[in-house]
């Protein structure tokens, strides 16, 4: 049996008339590392203050090790928070920074040294503890600032986009060490961030969220390959997934997305229900389950023209136009086209998704 | 070779081409000539005051108000500052210096204490009716200091303290209050606001976020602070009349009556002198300041 290490019941806030969370319900497991990924305004580092206990909520409850700690002091919560701006005291030293929480909370010195030893240790700041945080670069402040979290001896870590303001290599360097540091401390991570990369590659499972609400919660593979809706579906993937507009028809007991005329079977397709004909919908196909001039036998064939190549190193993505609609295709990187080239698309609808135009759910 | 000479000569080190600007150019004398007109139209009624504190009445009475001193005497600055006469008492300004010093500080002290705790307050926890206290506070600011003068000797006058150094320090800290609240909360909610979460999350409560992380980043700012309390108190004149006993009279109120005073000669040399004395304080906090004043206001606005 697994026990809830964070569970957050019908939490709700409003800052005056607006609201930014309704009735909002989520469990994080003991030990798993949880990412809530949506774009900006859309109520994440809302819902990860309010599990800090930095805002008090309006309505519901926050459990965290079973404990009910909705109007706890954030201190007492037993979390460690680590900020998109590191947030160091810029008066103290890497070392003051570190034992600070620990002072406050009167521990003997030879704890705060042992804990700071340690968690100087695990980071890698040994050489900096003398040093003043404006003495360092982004990568060590964050360090530092993961380094304040981990002292504080806590069961939950909550990461609020704590790698948005470094820069590409550091973010992708530090984004490893992050996930190495949960493989050995198994800690349960609360992580915010609007990064889909940091997202799939970190997360055991991802809270894909918007207005406030949990669009869909799954694992990483879940979310990429079965998208709840037509939000997590063009949220989730670079470059987006391919949209079609179009309606279900039924051609002599073979059921086809017909789109601008073009016609796309869909009898690969594993809908969660029966779809009948003449239903309006969005077909959507990411770029990499298209496959250009090598359909295998009995799928369908349909024409078109290259018009833009973006070379990419190891993959190659072609812009073209279908049913007179932009899509991409991902292609492997050695194969080269040039704009003005005819090719041959098929679709692997068993890796499609389709969604109802009105409702934008799965189908 | 005509190619090869012209690539050479592009190639030679230093800068080159026409000078952009030479300092003669037309432009630079108008900048100069204005910038250099506005400070001798400003320090022009300094050098007359220095000037004629330091002559004797004699020379004074000659006219000639911008020559220089024949005779330099100190005379007049002794007398001004130690037997010039109000009224009956003959001790010169020295009386109202320490009497403004006896106000200046505590006045300042406390008020800057006070508005700095009441900005962190309103910059950083948000309290329930945060924003109508501060509101009150701000229309306070507004309010002509004399609809209020009255109805304070009133109040002054039922505590006792009227009359007192006592109420008038009161008097300032209370109205210095609206305009250093605004400063400070400005100023903390510039910091960022994450620094407050973490050392809530560290466990820190509302004294200890106040003194160990907040006051040692607001040097800046309690500078500017320092500053026009000590000049604005120093400077007052009316509180200093209103709310006081003549021998409580600070410095700006004895000046006055030195230098309006009816009987006898006009003393020039003295009223100069006594003057340069009085303005000397709020100068010499300028001077020493004036570089950290200036960071300070910055601070607030560029601070990422």
């Amino acid at each position: 049996m697994t026990s809830n290490s964070v569970s957050v019941r019908d939490l709700s806030l409003s800052f005056g008339a607006v609201t930014v969370l309704d009735t909002l319900n989520l469990d994080v497991k003991d030990g798993e590392f949880l990412v809530l990924l949506g774009s900006s305004g859309c109520g994440k580092s809302t819902l990860l203050n309010c599990i800090a206990g930095l805002l008090d909520v309006t309505g519901g409850q926050i459990f965290i090790k079973e404990k009910n700690v909705t109007w706890e002091e954030p201190k007492d919560r037993g979390i460690g928070m680590v900020f998109q701006s590191y947030a160091l005291y810029p008066q103290m030293t890497v070392e003051g920074n570190l034992s600070f929480g620990l002072k406050v909370a009167k521990l003997p010195q030879a704890e705060i040294d042992k804990r700071v030893a340690r968690a100087s240790e695990i980071l890698q700041i040994q050489p900096l503890l003398k040093r003043k945080p404006s003495e360092l670069s982004g990568g060590q402040r964050q360090r530092v600032a993961i380094g304040r979290a981990l002292v504080r001896d806590v069961d939950v870590f909550l990461f609020d986009e704590p790698l948005s303001n470094l820069d590409a290599k550091l973010r992708s360097e530090l984004r490893v060490e992050i996930k190495r540091l949960h493989q050995s401390l198994k800690n349960t991570m609360i992580y915010v961030t609007h990064d889909q990369i940091e997202a799939l590659t970190l997360a055991d499972r991802i809270a894909v969220m918007k207005g406030g609400v949990i669009q869909q919660l799954a694992d990483p593979m879940t979310i990429y390959n079965t998208p709840e809706n037509l939000f997590v579906a063009g949220f989730i993937g670079s470059p987006s997934m391919n949209f079609f507009r179009g309606e279900i028809a039924d051609r002599g007991g073979r059921k086809v997305v017909s789109v601008n005329g073009v016609d796309l079977s869909i009898d690969s397709y594993k809908a969660r229900g029966p779809i009948e004909a003449g239903r309006k919908i969005v077909l959507g196909v990411r770029p990499e389950h298209v496959k250009v001039d090598e359909a295998p036998a009995g799928t369908d064939i349909h024409d078109a023209v290259v018009d833009i190549e973006e070379p990419m190193g190891a993959d190659n993505l072609l812009w073209l136009k279908l049913a007179g609609q932009i899509m991409s295709v991902r292609i492997a990187g050695a194969r080269r086209y040039a704009p003005g080239t005819p090719v041959r698309l098929s679709f692997d609808m068993s890796l499609a998704s389709i969604f109802d135009a009105t409702t934008e759910n799965r189908l | 070779m005509a190619d090869t000479t012209a690539l050479n000569a592009r190639l030679a080190p230093g800068p080159q081409g026409k000078k952009p600007r030479p300092i003669l150019a037309p432009r630079n004398i108008m900048l100069y000539g204005a910038l250099i007109f506005a400070a001798v139209y400003y320090l022009l009624p300094l050098y007359v005051m220095v000037v004629t504190s330091l002559k004797g009445m004699p020379e004074i009475r000659l006219g000639n108000i911008f020559s220089p001193p024949v005779e330099i005497t100190f005379e007049p600055w002794v007398k001004a500052w130690s037997t010039a006469c109000t009224g009956l008492n003959c001790d010169g300004l020295s009386r109202g210096f320490w009497n403004s010093v006896r106000i200046t500080i505590p006045s300042t002290i406390v008020s800057i204490a006070i508005a700095s705790i009441n900005g962190y307050a309103l910059a950083n926890w948000r309290f329930k009716g945060a924003d109508l206290f501060f509101t009150i506070l701000i229309v306070g600011a507004f309010i002509p200091y004399q609809v209020m003068i009255y109805p304070i000797v009133i109040v002054l006058r039922e505590l006792g303290l009227y009359g007192s150094l006592t109420g008038l320090i009161i008097v300032h800290t209370i109205f210095g209050m609206p305009i250093l609240t605004l400063l400070f909360r400005n100023y903390f909610a510039s910091l960022p606001e994450e620094l407050f979460k973490a050392a809530r999350i560290d466990g820190a409560g509302f004294w200890m976020i106040y003194f160990k992380i907040m006051l040692p980043m607001a040097l800046p700012i309690f500078v500017v602070a320092m500053i026009l309390q000590i000049t604005g108190i120093w400077n007052d004149f009316l509180f200093g009349v209103v709310f006081t006993r003549p021998e409580y009279y600070p410095m700006t109120v004895q000046l006055n009556n030195i230098v309006n005073s009816v009987q006898g000669v006009k003393e020039y040399n003295v009223n100069m002198a006594a003057t340069i004395l009085t303005g000397a304080v709020p100068l010499i906090v300028y001077f020493i300041s004036g570089r950290l004043f200036v960071r300070g206001i910055a601070a607030g606005a560029v601070k990422g």
